[in-house]
């Protein structure tokens, strides 16, 4: 076989991005279609249903749930405010002596009142939810009553693994090589609101002063998994990540331990510094695979904005990969030959492998399942 | 319906699975069933393709080619114009298309009940019996406050409700007060919009008129019988068939492409053969094994994500599955590692590794999944990992699966003292006839005996207990070929799918190191005889061929036993198989390991090079 397809994570100077901001439910979306719009815009929002605070009515008045029909003040659908009194016993002789009020814990409304079990549900006011561009860009198109598409021209990286929510700022290089720890005399305060870049690793010591410091994300190309614990207070079970609220976002290109960032997105990254910068650590590594992204929006004109059609990268000879796995994990080489037959490596499995040249001239043979290709 | 050679004499059957779409041929040859070829492709339910039948083409192609080659014939083709031609006209088309799905997360449901470990368990038991993964089980009387179980039910956006509580004749309050619950949530289902979530209900007879009145206009509610009609019956067939019947009719549908590959799946005849969970198709093959032979069971099937662990026991074959949701060797790796804690890992290690390291390179594998070892340490140290998976996905099966909770039991004066009661587990692992492993990890080990120590040391079999492994993964394809040739489905499976790995004889209970223990005398068919009186804490491999027998004598020291009738000397057939029979006399309840590192690494050792597990290098 003279080539086979490979996944790999995108590093480019130049995409067209094509991004959905879509709110959890229905709403108002507030652009229209060709607005440019600016990261930190609000582009959609709603009212997400409020909390629902059930309980037994009949139970606390001291009458069956059949009779509360009796005693009730309410009804679904009411508005209701703290103390409104839900229901009331008329009291002895039905003079109202000695009689029980129940009063609404919450503001809100009713939602049902069941007469089989004497249980209300309450429901706290609607919670309003913003949806941001995210993206310096335009927007291309509009999903009614759901959200938006908005389209930029970036320079874009993939990362592999990533914590914490969407956010954006300016991007400074900390690194002076893509072999660098991240140096903490070099976090100060003129960091506060940029997403700084490290190299090959982010002790725990310097994400915890870059995010005294004001920081909003860290790029790093590894990082240590003792390090995420302590940053967490828990071992990540399952690669489901970006809701971590540790007040700082951090994306590694590589993995884990110290591993030199890829020179190409050193360099890209060098190239743009003092861009406005887009970044996000949510990953998901199962059905649905989200990683997490580096955008930096670009100058671009509207007919530009034609994405190219999506390409499964392809592995054949003279395809630029990285190792992705010991031995040899992170390092870069050039596949010189592409052989059909099952080989035996030297853990004896059975495997696909190929051949590759790393830049100083040795070989190598490598389970095709361990390399991935870097895109040109 | 059930059809002959004369119709089925070839048959294509797949599995999409979450990341791979596996094809297999079967073939009626020389008057038998074979399963002939394999290939694969990654499943394309996700953009950009967004349509499982892409994959279920790309497989089958792969399939044809192989064909092609196998029987030097051009032009054998089994589909034309991107579609099955069925049934077979000479080189062109397959007598039946079947498949098995799990792709786009299988089927995830949220079951409720009234009291979680009765009628609550009774649902999860149907749930997984009938394939799928189960959420959350949310009952009357769990700890978790009501809104906090309307909040939970409204996030989870499970595929369907199974709803069970209350005897018939019981309460009808707490179960419609879960109903409120439910319908407060106003849940929504996984995928699409368009339709309302399914729910099913099997509770209390009684309440069904107000069940209907609270959910019925919500949902999509169905009525079944009660799962659970009296404390001491529980009654999962009809909740199970509802279950099968909505996966089709809703889940599938919604999934993209799933509306045509309904439609390919047909027999000669062309009426529908229907898409099955894969887990289901498993299980099904698992029952079948048990009742022909007429022996208890356990199966397991380690994947990347979950592992599923299906068991028969007792007289009555009662089956149990569970499904570990997070315990897997790449998406889920670094779970085992949260769960088990390293040291237990570091305990099946055979030599010293920095702990930083390790934890790294557990993380690298779960985000870089499909990676695979290819240091031999490296290897080691996944297939450490694997036995505490299966160790702790067979510690939840063992709580599972157990007799019923809540009955009242009468007991003679025999009994008065015995600890027995209700709700203990019926996993026997003395009366344990067969052992059978699936998954990448077990079927495609290096070597063979590799997946015997994994087993071995995961599931600590008692007595004697044969061994086995599912060849290339292909039990889910029989489980539903089982719909249409019971008799193709049973001889594939003895002939091609299971391969008997040989036997274990353990042993139970304690002894010192070094005393004897297990004294063994084996006939071997080659006409040599094994004969040794082994200590306590050794292991020792007999190769003895596949299809072969070896008698034995077999007679235990210092109290330890082998049978359940608590015999200390037995005459007995031990199976061989590709890797021979394994004489364990390490102790059972207590299984322990030396607590003292450099001790239990040269324990390790040893074993390892007794059953030839590794090259020596490493375990010099």
């Amino acid at each position: 076989m003279g080539q086979a397809y490979s996944a790999g994570l995108t590093v480019t100077d130049s995409i067209i991005l094509r991004k959905e901001r879509i709110l959890p439910l229905k709403g108002q979306v507030l652009v229209k279609k060709g607005d440019k719009v600016k990261a930190e815009n609000v582009v959609a929002e709603t009212l997400l249903p409020g909390k629902v605070i059930p309980f037994n009515l009949a139970n606390k008045l001291g009458v069956t749930p059949q009779q509360l029909v009796n005693f009730i003040k309410i009804k679904p659908g009411d508005k209701i405010t703290k103390n409104t009194v839900l229901a009331e016993t008329k009291g002895l002789f039905g003079l109202g002596i000695m009689k029980t009020e129940v009063l609404s814990p919450i503001e809100g409304e009713v939602e049902n009142i069941s007469s089989v079990t004497g249980q209300i549900l309450l429901r706290e006011p609607r919670i309003p939810v913003q949806v941001k561009a995210f993206i310096d860009g335009l927007v291309t198109d509009i999903i009614e009553d759901e959200g938006v598409i908005i389209e930029n021209k970036s320079a874009y990286i993939q990362g592999i693994f990533g914590l914490g929510g969407e956010t954006f700022g300016e991007l400074k290089m900390i690194a002076d090589s893509s072999d660098d720890e991240l140096d903490v005399a070099k976090i100060d305060s003129s960091c506060a609101g940029k997403i700084i870049v490290a190299g090959a690793f982010a002790p725990y010591h310097a994400i915890d002063i870059a995010r005294k410091n004001g920081v909003k994300a860290i790029i790093t190309g590894g990082i240590d998994d003792q390090d995420i614990k302590k940053l967490l207070g828990y071992d990540i079970g399952v690669a489901i990540t970006g809701h971590e609220n540790i007040g700082i976002t951090i994306v590694c290109t590589e993995g884990f331990g110290r591993i030199n960032m890829a020179q190409k997105t050193f360099n890209l990254l060098k190239r743009f510094e003092g861009y406005k910068t887009s970044i996000h650590g949510r990953t998901q590594i199962r059905a649905g695979v989200i990683r997490p992204e580096i955008i930096i929006p670009l100058q671009f004109e509207e007919q530009e904005l034609v994405a190219k059609e999506v390409t499964m990268p392809i592995l054949e000879i003279g395809t630029v990969i990285r190792i992705i796995r010991q031995p040899h994990f992170g390092r870069i080489a050039k596949v010189t030959a592409l052989p059909e037959e099952l080989t035996k490596v030297e853990s004896e499995t059975l495997v696909r492998v190929l051949e590759a040249e790393f830049e100083d001239g040795t070989r190598i043979i490598v389970p095709r399942a361990n390399v991935e290709v870097i895109e040109s | 319906m059930q059809y002959d050679e004369k119709r089925l004499t070839r048959i294509v059957a797949t599995d999409c699975g979450s990341t791979t779409t596996k094809a297999i041929l079967i073939e009626w040859i020389d008057g038998e069933f074979r399963q002939t070829i394999r290939g694969e492709a990654p499943t394309t339910v996700e953009a950009p393709l967004n349509d499982v039948t892409k994959g279920v083409i790309n497989a089958t192609q792969e399939l044809e080619e192989l064909a092609r080659l196998k029987y030097h014939n051009p032009n054998i083709k089994f589909m034309e114009n991107g579609e099955f031609v069925i049934p077979r006209k000479g080189d062109i088309g397959v007598d039946a298309y079947v498949s098995t799905s799990s792709a786009g997360g299988g089927l995830q449901m949220m079951v409720t009940g009234v009291v979680a470990s009765m009628t609550g368990e009774s649902a999860e038991r149907a749930a997984l019996g009938a394939g799928a993964i189960v959420m959350d089980l949310i009952a009357s009387n769990d700890k978790r406050m009501n809104h906090e179980k309307i909040e939970r039910i409204r996030e989870l956006r499970p595929d369907m409700i199974l709803m069970a509580g209350g005897e018939d004749g019981g309460t009808v309050k707490h179960v419609v007060e879960m109903a409120e619950l439910v319908a407060s949530a106003d849940p929504k289902p996984r995928l699409g919009s368009g339709y309302k979530l399914p729910v099913i209900y099997a509770g209390n007879k009684d309440a069904r008129e107000e069940i209907v009145k609270t959910l019925g206009e919500k949902v999509d509610l169905i009525i079944t019988d009660n799962i659970r009609p009296k404390l001491e019956i529980e009654n999962l067939l009809p909740a199970r068939e509802k279950i099968h019947n909505l996966f089709m009719e809703h889940v599938m549908k919604q999934a993209p492409g799933y509306n045509k590959l309904m439609e390919w799946t047909v027999g000669p005849d062309h009426e529908q053969v229907p898409i099955m969970p894969t887990p289901a198709a498993v299980g099904n093959i698992m029952q079948a094994i048990s009742k022909e032979e007429n022996i208890e069971v356990v199966g397991v099937d380690i994947g990347g994500a979950t592992t599923d662990i299906f068991s028969v026991f007792t007289k009555d074959f009662i089956f149990n599955r569970t499904v570990s949701a997070n315990l897997g060797l790449s998406y889920s790796i670094s779970n085992v590692l949260a769960s088990a804690g390293l040291e237990n890992i570091m305990r099946w290690v055979p030599f010293d590794i920095n702990e930083s390291e390790l934890r790294n390179m557990i993380k690298n594998k779960m985000i870089r999944p499909t990676t695979i070892p290819s240091l031999l340490e490296e290897l080691v140290l996944e297939q450490a990992i694997a036995k505490e998976a299966l160790r702790l996905a067979f510690e939840q099966h063992k709580s599972f699966a157990s007799s019923l909770k809540g009955m009242q039991k009468q007991r003679d004066i025999s009994e008065a003292f015995s600890q027995s009661v209700s709700g203990e587990t019926i996993v026997n692992m003395m009366t344990l006839d067969l052992l059978v492993g699936s998954g990448g990890v077990l079927s495609h080990a290096p070597r063979r005996n590799q997946t015997v120590m994994m087993l071995i040391d995961a599931f600590l079999p008692e007595g004697i207990t044969r061994l086995s492994v599912d060849s290339i993964f292909m039990m889910p394809h029989l489980g539903v070929l089982s719909e249409i040739s019971s008799k193709a489905a049973t001889e594939v499976f003895r002939k091609d799918c299971m391969i008997y790995l040989g036997t274990c004889v353990a042993p139970v209970g304690k002894s010192k190191i070094g005393k004897p223990a297990l004294y063994a005398k084996l006939e071997l068919p080659d006409g040599s005889v094994f004969e040794e009186d082994i200590p306590f804490g050794e292991m020792r491999l007999i190769p003895c061929e596949i299809g072969k027998v070896a008698k034995a004598t077999l007679k235990t020291h210092s109290g330890l036993i082998l049978d359940a009738d608590r015999k200390k000397e037995i005459t007995v057939d031990l199976h061989g198989g590709v890797v021979g029979i394994v004489l364990d006399t390490r102790g059972r309840q207590p299984f322990v390991l030396p607590t003292d590192k450099n001790e239990r690494i040269s324990a390790l050792k040893k074993w390892m090079k007794a059953l030839i597990v590794y090259p020596e290098n490493i375990l010099s």
